[in-house]
């Protein structure tokens, strides 16, 4: 039988946490009403429990109940935003601004947007992946409509200065949307504070289900978008389409989890990380890609020079991690956000992304360092590159001939 | 506490044990995301695979053509949204009794250059040839024609709609979210392009459906990122939901018949009683669901009615569970050219595997009982 690997990819998933997993099942199996039926109490429980639902999901981010529209999850959110507020707000103008290492999600909707006739800049982040503030405010033209950064990048962990960014969309008059999917439970978040016109969540990644999400909508000042999915006019309008009340009361109680465990949650996957850290750094030739500091514990993303990209991802078999965003990682790309870096495609490809979270243990990240001080080693035994390194060689100079 | 009696099947259904089953393990254990590639992503990936091939079995169509979105609304959406963007400034086509996610967004796209055209149902709340006849325009990109109506139940004829959209060289679109689970629905067999099919009407999770697109048929997508679903619908794939709605599927291919002569057997015993109490019932003429009923009172205020059962325990609805929010007649009865004041009145009554005769019947004993007592309340006021 093949042995589980040990589990650290929680920023592409994270498993369901068993106490949300309990409260969703009663509203699988008795409580099955459809949220829209009015007649009868089978639709006013399951109404209920969507509307406890979504002030769970409003506490954590210090918003109001009525600012969180229910999605089928943060691609759609993300979605829902961009392409909802430009199309809106399309006579204001038809410039849309983004950074070059956003989710496919939010770069995907812009390019949508461009085949549209809208115009966008994929600003490049400084290398240490977070974005310089004068250099955004100077990528705003007079026609920017709307301005579309994520608070915690997917791939590197960094942690965008989204207040400040928010501030210049303000004094800019450029709607401001964060992508906060990989952030909820992770970083705090206080909407009321933070100069955000709207922004997505996801449930998956915070130990909700999947097929679940949310878009923040600031109502003051009132932020208007055009649905992209219409019907039976739910969630106010902007968003049609029977609620799923399992994974909407999933989700809340997630977020409610996350709300009250965030902080000693951190504390004990700092620990964690910074061992995971300091052990892989005793091997030589090593990279951390994306400023330390401003960075959630859960995350650390290392290029191993000198090592095969598909032969490192092959020889760590035993441990489940990602070799770039889980949603790009079928293609063999090297991770366009590493290459925004300024990684080189070598570097990119032969780097691996970890992610700690609520079950991992002291034991697996021991674990963790071992194998990869193991296999690298092992691997670059076999690697004439490395030969030469060790010989002094610089390779970046050395002339291949053609073949 | 008193029994609950649920008559709301066309609004959504209680999830079958057995489906529940087999989504536990993946609302419970360690899954990865479908798109990783180490083994807890290869797992999602299969079990997602697998299930795509149990709703194209349950359909007659190629698990290819199956596409899971996020429900019935979604996928609709996506085929209206998808036909029209791949032919700018065209006409969209559909019946005057769709779905408020089939009409509206057309009527969106009406606001970015976009056409729109009504097939105009009969008295019964079915097209006939002469409503096809009607629709001169060319340059039609997509013609939506449900296949039952949530309200009436009422079935169309399909193949008037396939001959009527290869003339125009259209796509043709069916919402089959009614029908599949309550009759025999055949992709191969209806010779159209496109169906909608929803889990949560056919005893699966709610938050999960499917698009079935035919090879030939080439739309845009509505949701762009991670490229899943072929790139035609982006999102990490809801795998418990998607695994259920597989198991559904399953399931309702082997039952429906049977639960087929299930609720015809119920239909017919409340509607004979319903019209011997005096009450009309739409599209009675018309070939229909087994399980709906959709019928009203003159001078019968509805929504009085509707309270009075559910404080007696019986779970039934006014109109489509969507718009009860609104208090407006159904727009499908309008459409018949039903009386605005007796569409006011309209209760609909959805029967499910899980209903019985006894519950019929006593259905009937407190309907009698409750149109007496809102009758002396009308004769008194009067």
């Amino acid at each position: 039988m093949e042995r589980k690997p040990i589990y650290l990819d929680y920023s592409a998933t994270t498993p369901i946490d068993p106490r949300v997993a309990e409260k969703m099942i009663p509203y699988i199996t008795e409580h099955f009403g459809n949220p829209a039926s009015r007649s009868h109490s089978f639709g006013w429980t399951a109404e209920k429990a969507v509307e406890e639902a979504r002030e769970e999901v409003a506490k954590l981010v210090n918003a109001d109940p009525r600012e969180i529209v229910w999605t089928s999850g943060a691609t759609e959110s993300n979605n829902l935003a961009i392409k909802g507020a430009s199309h809106f707000y399309s006579t204001k103008g038809k410039h849309v601004l983004t950074i070059a290492t956003e989710h496919k999600a939010v770069i995907d909707a812009v390019r949508e947007l461009e085949r549209e006739g809208f115009t966008a800049t994929y600003l490049e982040p400084e290398p240490n992946g977070l974005v310089d503030l004068e250099k955004f405010k100077k990528a705003i033209r007079p026609d920017t409509v709307l301005a579309s950064v994520m608070l915690v990048n997917n791939e590197i962990g960094v942690i965008q200065d989204i207040e400040a960014l928010g501030n210049i969309c303000r004094e800019e008059k450029v709607i401001f949307h964060v992508d906060a999917a990989q952030a909820t439970g992770k970083v705090d978040i206080d909407l009321e504070k933070l100069p955000v016109d709207l922004m997505s969540f996801s449930a998956h990644k915070t130990y909700g289900p999947k097929g679940i999400g949310a878009l923040y909508v600031r109502r003051k000042p009132r932020i208007r978008i055009e649905a992209q999915m219409h019907g039976g006019g739910h969630e106010r309008g902007m968003r049609s389409g029977t609620l799923a009340t399992h994974q909407i009361v999933g989700m809340g109680e997630a977020f409610r989890i996350a709300r009250l465990e965030m902080k000693s949650e951190n504390d004990r996957i700092r620990i964690l990380r910074d061992k995971l850290l300091q052990g892989l750094q005793s091997i030589e030739e090593v990279y951390v890609n994306g400023d330390l500091k401003h960075r959630i514990p859960h995350n650390l993303n290392i290029s191993f020079n000198y090592v095969e990209g598909e032969s490192l991802i092959m020889a760590v078999k035993d441990i489940a991690v990602s070799s770039g965003s889980a949603c790009t990682s079928a293609s063999l790309e090297p991770s366009y956000v590493l290459r925004a870096l300024g990684r080189s495609d070598e570097l990119a490809h032969s780097s691996i992304r970890f992610s700690i979270g609520r079950f991992t243990t002291e034991a697996d990240v021991d674990f963790t360092i071992q194998l990869l001080k193991d296999k690298i080693q092992k691997l670059r035994e076999l690697s004439p590159l490395w030969e030469m390194f060790k010989d002094g060689i610089d390779i970046s100079k050395v002339e291949w001939a053609a073949h | 506490m008193m029994q609950k009696v649920y008559f709301d099947h066309n609004a959504t259904t209680a999830i079958d044990k057995k489906v529940l089953g087999v989504m536990m393990p993946y609302l419970e254990m360690q899954q990865g995301n479908p798109t990783s590639q180490h083994s807890f992503g290869r797992h999602a990936r299969t079990a997602i695979e697998e299930a795509r091939e149990q709703v194209a079995l349950a359909i007659h169509a190629h698990p290819t053509e199956v596409i899971f979105t996020s429900g019935g609304t979604e996928a609709n959406n996506m085929i209206v949204h998808g036909a029209a963007i791949k032919n700018p400034q065209s006409t969209l086509v559909r019946s005057n009794i769709e779905h408020p996610c089939v009409a509206r967004p057309m009527e969106a796209l009406t606001r970015q250059g976009w056409h729109h055209d009504l097939l105009k149902v009969n008295h019964d709340g079915v097209l006939t040839d002469e409503a096809y006849k009607n629709i001169n325009v060319n340059n039609v990109s997509l013609i939506s024609v449900m296949l039952a109506n949530n309200e009436t139940g009422a079935i169309q004829e399909m193949s008037t709609l396939s001959h009527f959209a290869k003339e125009k060289k259209a796509l043709s679109h069916t919402d089959a979210v009614q029908a599949f689970g309550k009759m025999d629905v055949r992709f191969d067999e209806l010779q159209i392009d496109a169906m909608t099919l929803s889990s949560h009407k056919i005893y699966g999770p709610q938050g999960v459906g499917a698009l079935i697109l035919n090879k030939r048929s080439d739309i845009e997508p509505l949701i762009y990122g991670g490229g899943q679903e072929k790139n035609l619908r982006s999102g990490t794939e809801n795998i418990a939901a998607i695994v259920g709605f597989g198991k559904a599927c399953e399931l309702i291919s082997e039952s429906f018949k049977e639960t087929s002569l299930l609720t015809r057997e119920l239909q017919i015993t409340l509607e004979l009683h319903l019209k011997e109490l005096g009450a009309v019932i739409f599209s009675e003429k018309v070939k229909r669901l087994s399980n709906t009923t959709f019928f009203a009172f003159k001078n019968i205020e509805g929504s009085t009615l509707l309270t009075a059962l559910d404080k007696k325990g019986f779970a039934i609805a006014s109109g489509s569970a969507c718009s009860s929010v609104n208090k407006e007649p159904s727009h499908v009865l309008l459409a018949m050219g039903i009386d605005e004041d007796l569409a006011r009145g309209a209760l609909r009554i959805s029967f499910g595997n899980q209903n019985t005769l006894n519950d019929v019947k006593t259905f009937i004993e407190t309907i009698k009982k409750e149109l007496q007592t809102l009758k002396q309340l009308t004769a008194i006021a009067a």
